[in-house]
């Protein structure tokens, strides 16, 4: 498709305009999120709760619930994300596996799943490297999609100060009243309604890096917690913009394309700040 | 009527119970030194008294008006995690989040209390710095900052100089003097006998049940006082 393509019938406009929305609103959950995850240590989270939502499709798919697929995905990645998060809770090492097995074992489950399924390798395909599906957005699931990333994003400014409280120092947050477990369950839930939302866009296994990848490169630019979330936010709809021009140019997957331009910011900001922190030890020698 | 009173007071770790028969007080004002060799439950002690943990046995009971979410907190470093992005003021602000029940977001009054607490404590021009970019005894006085702005009455100090130079150590001491003498309530956890014989009024020596609970003047002269300061002849270390 060429780019001039895109907006020369209405239709394929507005079918891109919605892929497009749903996608912007999915990376700021996802950027915003990150950044708690990431300090957190539960980077993993993010990519345990995918292979989860693989298996879960795989499930809706066999059982013929294919339309009701994001209701369906929806509870049961919630479930996983409270049960991995008191998993990581009891102990360090312990918490660690349990994501990889839950992972592995809902892959393992789903892909077997996929056999009763009539296109087989199609069907894992898109739903590990999202796809097609783009343009397959129902008006059911772009309504979802909003309503749900809308809630996302307005607890998440709601809870702000009490969310970086407990990332900074849970202790001390505790010891003045904060409801700690209450919200890192708030923010597993947050976490696993992103991630389903998002993974019928970008795939199963590309989701997690709109996770981490703006978060890391906003660390590496921002000297606050507030900048780091702002700057991670815009990166995430920035990058996500681009990649998805990209990908319809170039007739490219969405997913692997958006990570691949996050990859690249990522590699030039770090270079960047390694020269800007080389450059200011050398000024400080002289 | 005392700020806090312990009675009895036993307390379980991992269902062990690491403590038992503790009871003290401490009225407004006071400087109290809670000592003991490591694993001797000090820290436990100190959870109890923030509320983290419940007390297997006994009880412990706020006064003059003092509740349990309002203890200005100063935790050791090692709980806070080392290359967190968060500016000085980011800090100190989160102090003030127990004062604001039901709301989601700070008043300009909350931060002007955390830039005055700044201020006092001599930290106003690291506001805008980043807090993994400072000293060790920087990073102290924003964390002590936080501490005051979480409360009016009580500090509890969680072996506060643990990793500062001698310099350092005696401005924080100092610090810490000069907010006792403006009427503010001191716990500390110390593993300092200097300070311990300086500056505290009562000393709490705990070794899973308390040794000693008395003034800072007759521990010293007490015979586990003296083996554990090494003024005795045969001393420990």
């Amino acid at each position: 498709m060429r780019f001039s393509d895109m907006f020369a019938s209405p239709l394929l406009m507005q079918i891109v305009l919605r892929a497009m929305v749903v996608g912007v609103l999915v990376s700021l959950c996802c950027a915003l999120l990150g950044v708690n995850l990431v300090l957190r240590r539960f980077s993993m989270i993010g990519d345990g709760l995918s292979h989860v939502g693989f298996g879960a499709i795989a499930l809706a798919a066999v059982c013929g619930l294919s339309q009701w697929e994001l209701e369906f995905t929806l509870p049961v990645v919630i479930v996983a994300a409270v049960l991995i998060l008191r998993m990581s809770e009891r102990s360090h090492t312990q918490g660690d596996a349990a994501i990889a097995l839950l992972a592995t074992g809902a892959v393992a489950v789903g892909s077997l799943l996929y056999n009763y399924s009539p296109q087989r390798n199609a069907d894992i395909c898109n739903s590990l490297f999202g796809s097609a599906s783009v343009l397959t957005l129902t008006d059911k699931d772009l309504i979802l999609s909003l309503v749900l990333s809308a809630v996302v994003l307005a607890l998440f400014v709601l809870c702000y100060h009490k969310l970086f409280a407990i990332t900074f120092d849970e202790v001390f947050a505790r010891a003045t009243g904060v409801h700690t477990q209450a919200y890192k369950t708030l923010l597993a839930i947050l976490t696993a309604v992103t991630i389903v939302l998002g993974m019928k866009l970008m795939g199963a296994i590309m989701i997690s890096g709109l996770v981490v990848f703006p978060a890391m490169s906003a660390m590496r630019l921002c000297k606050s917690f507030r900048g780091v979330v702002l700057c991670s936010g815009g990166l995430a709809v920035v990058c996500f913009v681009a990649g998805f021009f990209t990908a319809c140019r170039l007739s490219w997957q969405t997913g692997p394309t958006v990570i691949a331009v996050h990859t690249l910011v990522f590699v030039l900001v770090s270079a960047g700040s390694a020269l800007a922190a080389s450059r200011l030890l050398r000024r400080k020698k002289v | 009527m005392a700020l806090i009173q312990c009675r009895d007071l036993s307390l379980a770790y991992d269902g062990r119970v690491v403590e038992s028969g503790v009871s003290f007080s401490v009225p407004q004002g006071d400087y109290l030194c809670i000592v003991g060799e490591n694993g001797s439950g000090k820290s436990t002690l100190m959870k109890a008294l923030l509320g983290l943990i419940r007390p297997a046995g006994g009880s412990i009971t706020f006064g003059e008006g003092l509740h349990q979410t309002e203890i200005g907190y100063l935790p050791q470093q090692t709980q806070i995690q080392r290359d967190f992005p968060a500016s000085c003021f980011e800090v100190v602000l989160s102090g003030r989040l127990n004062r604001r029940k039901g709301r989601f977001f700070y008043h300009k009054a909350d931060r002007d209390a955390a830039r005055r607490t700044m201020d006092t404590l001599g930290i106003g021009d690291l506001a805008r710095r980043c807090y993994h970019d400072l000293s060790g005894g920087q990073q102290q006085r924003v964390l002590l900052a936080r501490a005051l702005c979480a409360t009016q009455k009580l500090l509890l100090l969680d072996e506060p100089v643990a990793g500062l130079d001698p310099v350092v150590t005696q401005e924080l001491y100092a610090l810490i003097r000069r907010l006792n003498d403006e009427g503010l309530t001191v716990i500390m956890v110390s593993h300092d006998m200097t300070a311990v014989a300086e500056d505290a009024k009562h000393v709490l020596h705990l070794a899973h049940k308390p040794l000693f609970y008395g003034n800072t003047f007759d521990y010293l002269h007490s015979g586990v006082g003296r083996r554990f300061t090494g003024r005795d002849g045969n001393a420990l270390f």
